[in-house]
């Protein structure tokens, strides 16, 4: 699960000027129900924060209570180290930031008209205006669109468009909720892609909802998890889906499989952990007698046809099974084995077709202690 | 038959004559109602977007009532603005009944519950994500409103036709407060019913014609700008 960061950039900040936004004990209340509860979040300069999680899980409110959108019902939100406070304040603050939505939420008139339109609620010269608006058309690929009626673009078009309106403000953040649903996968991939290399242009703070984890690793420094309107887990996206920080995140981010077993044993560190009939030896300090969850990522386990005993291999964990599903994933191969219990693994397309992997081969899989995550069981 | 068709013959003499009391009578209308809907119009859609904007205690009941106004009978409006004007009324030192300010005023009152409700509904209709979007762009409140009303053009246009249209056509407001004194508050409708009484057709078919023709061409006007807003 290797990844390049936007940034590049993990440090949390040793300053509050190196913070964009702040949230202190903010909650917000609508209809009578508490949306999200959110006692401490911090978003820092220059970094690119994906927030996750489940749908109604408050992932929406939260960054629009960022974006200045929402009023918190309770707490505070700080720019830059500055309380926001009266409506004067925020709506100075809101030209200083910019927000993309799900739909492109264009108005009536041209292209040039909706990117325009920003620059001139918040007072830009005209001489700015121009040059401004042509780089960032030029930028999303859409400057050949201008003249267009803004209604009548396809859904990828507009896309283009509302990310080139945001864009064209210069904003100190960008926020944006789920900006990439909704669009064939061509479409979705082409302009993540052209997404990604305007964050490393521009390296402008960035804060994204969205629900495709592969966006949140592809784009972002560090994920917020947020579930039932609580952020459960930050850090970095190697973090989040390795080592998530309870069994629901885990669900959650679906990277491996999940086991439930007791410790046995724990030598320095080298514990092993009963499943079933079947042992497992991992890395972590639980002590015996502990319940235990383990995550095992799907692409850190590696399938053997032959008798384990025939191979030399650092993996600790060897489980002899029978494959019982299989099905593509892309350029990869999702593969079931029955070891007793349930292991899924992850193995490339051509791995499958070498080994002539089929539903009823015998395999060994064959699992690292240290690739595998341990989560106390409470 | 031959009564028709002698009015028609009539009417149309007088039309291509050119006759002035036909075309004193087709100024005033125009001048009584356009001035009428202009008000409505400014006072109508202020409030009809800050009705539309903003939630309040009460503000079901009054769209409730804005709605039950835009089907108010003109007669009963003509009723209330004669005894408010009369001169023992509550505004009757002002002298304005059997003036065009009372005609005005009473179809002021017709017309703005219909510019109103159709305001409301309009802003209503706009996607409050749309809203959102223009907020987050750097909208000042005053900015927001001139989007929102841009945004709502052709639901407003609907209004000022279907405001226009009320008032341009009633007759019993206007004979009541207005009095269809020649010269001074005879509009198209009132004369239609004097001339109607007095069994001169052909004047009344006359002035038939060009209200008939009146109400179409500004409808006319109206529709062109909104199917070309439409189409931008």
């Amino acid at each position: 699960m290797m990844r390049n960061t936007i940034a590049g950039n993990n440090k949390a900040p040793d300053s509050a000027s190196a913070l964009a936004i702040e949230l202190k004990d903010v909650t917000v209340v609508l209809g009578g129900k508490k949306i999200i509860d959110i006692p401490a979040f911090k978003v820092n300069s220059g970094e690119a924060l994906m927030i996750i999680g489940p749908n109604g899980s408050g992932k929406t409110t939260l960054l629009q209570s960022l974006a200045l959108l929402v009023k918190p019902s309770t707490g505070q939100v700080i720019y830059r180290g500055e309380p926001v406070h009266d409506s004067r304040q925020i709506l100075a603050l809101r030209r200083r930031i910019s927000v993309v939505f799900q739909e492109p939420l264009l108005l009536s008139g041209t292209v040039w008209d909706n990117v325009t339109l920003g620059l001139k609620l918040r007072s830009v010269e005209k001489d700015e205006i121009k040059p401004r608006v042509e780089k960032w058309l030029k930028r999303f690929g859409v400057i050949e669109l201008a003249k267009r009626q803004a209604r009548t673009l396809s859904g990828g078009e507009a896309k283009r468009v509302s990310l080139a309106r945001a864009f064209a403000l210069d904003p100190e953040v960008i926020f944006l909720d789920e900006p990439f649903t909704a669009l064939d996968s061509p479409t979705r991939q082409k302009l993540l892609e052209d997404f990604e290399s305007v964050l490393r242009e521009t390296r402008v703070t960035t804060v994204m909802v969205t629900h495709e984890h592969n966006e949140a690793l592809a784009l972002g420094d560090r994920i917020a998890v947020i579930m039932n309107g609580s952020i459960v887990q930050m850090g970095a996206p190697q973090e989040i889906f390795t080592a998530p920080a309870n069994e629901e995140i885990a669900n959650f981010v679906e990277t491996g499989n999940i086991l439930h077993g007791t410790v046995s044993e724990n030598s320095e560190g080298l514990a092993t952990i009963t499943i079933g009939q079947h042992e497992m030896d991992t890395c972590c300090e639980l002590k015996p007698g502990n319940s235990a969850i383990l995550l095992i990522p799907y692409d850190d386990i590696t399938l053997m046809l032959s008798n384990p005993e025939d191979h030399t291999t650092s993996a600790r964990n060897r489980f002899p099974g029978k494959v019982v599903k299989m099905f593509p994933t892309g350029s990869q191969m999702r593969v079931m084995v029955d070891c007793g219990f349930p292991l899924t693994a992850l193995i490339t397309r051509r791995s499958a077709e070498e080994m002539g992997l089929k539903e009823g081969s015998a395999v060994v899989a064959a699992v690292k202690a240290v690739s595998i995550h341990v989560i106390s069981r409470h | 038959m031959d009564l028709i068709l002698e009015g028609i013959i009539q009417a149309f003499k007088l039309l291509f004559q050119g006759d002035p009391e036909v075309w004193r009578v087709t100024g005033f209308s125009l001048v009584v109602s356009f001035s009428a809907t202009a008000i409505s119009l400014i006072v109508g859609v202020s409030v009809g977007t800050v009705i539309g904007l903003t939630r309040f205690w009460g503000r079901r009941f009054l769209v409730s009532l804005i709605n039950t106004g835009m089907g108010a009978p003109p007669v009963v409006v003509g009723l209330i603005v004669s005894l408010f004007l009369w001169r023992s009324g509550p505004f009757g030192i002002f002298h304005l009944m059997y003036t065009p300010y009372a005609m005005i005023i009473a179809q002021f009152i017709i017309s703005l519950p219909i510019i109103m409700g159709f305001t409301v509904a309009s802003i209503q209709q706009i996607d409050p994500k749309l809203r959102m979007q223009i907020t987050a762009l750097g909208a000042s409140n005053l900015q927001m409103v001139r989007l929102l009303l841009t945004e709502a053009r052709l639901p407003l246009l609907a209004a000022v036709m279907a405001g226009f249209g009320s008032i341009i056509s009633e007759v019993g407001a206007s004979m009541m407060v207005g009095g269809n004194i020649l010269g001074q508050t005879r509009v198209l409708t009132t004369a239609i019913v004097l001339e109607n009484s007095k069994g001169q057709f052909g004047m009344a078919i006359a002035l038939g014609i060009i209200l008939m023709i009146l109400v179409y061409l500004v409808n006319l006007i109206l529709t062109v700008v909104q199917q070309r807003s439409k189409v931008r």
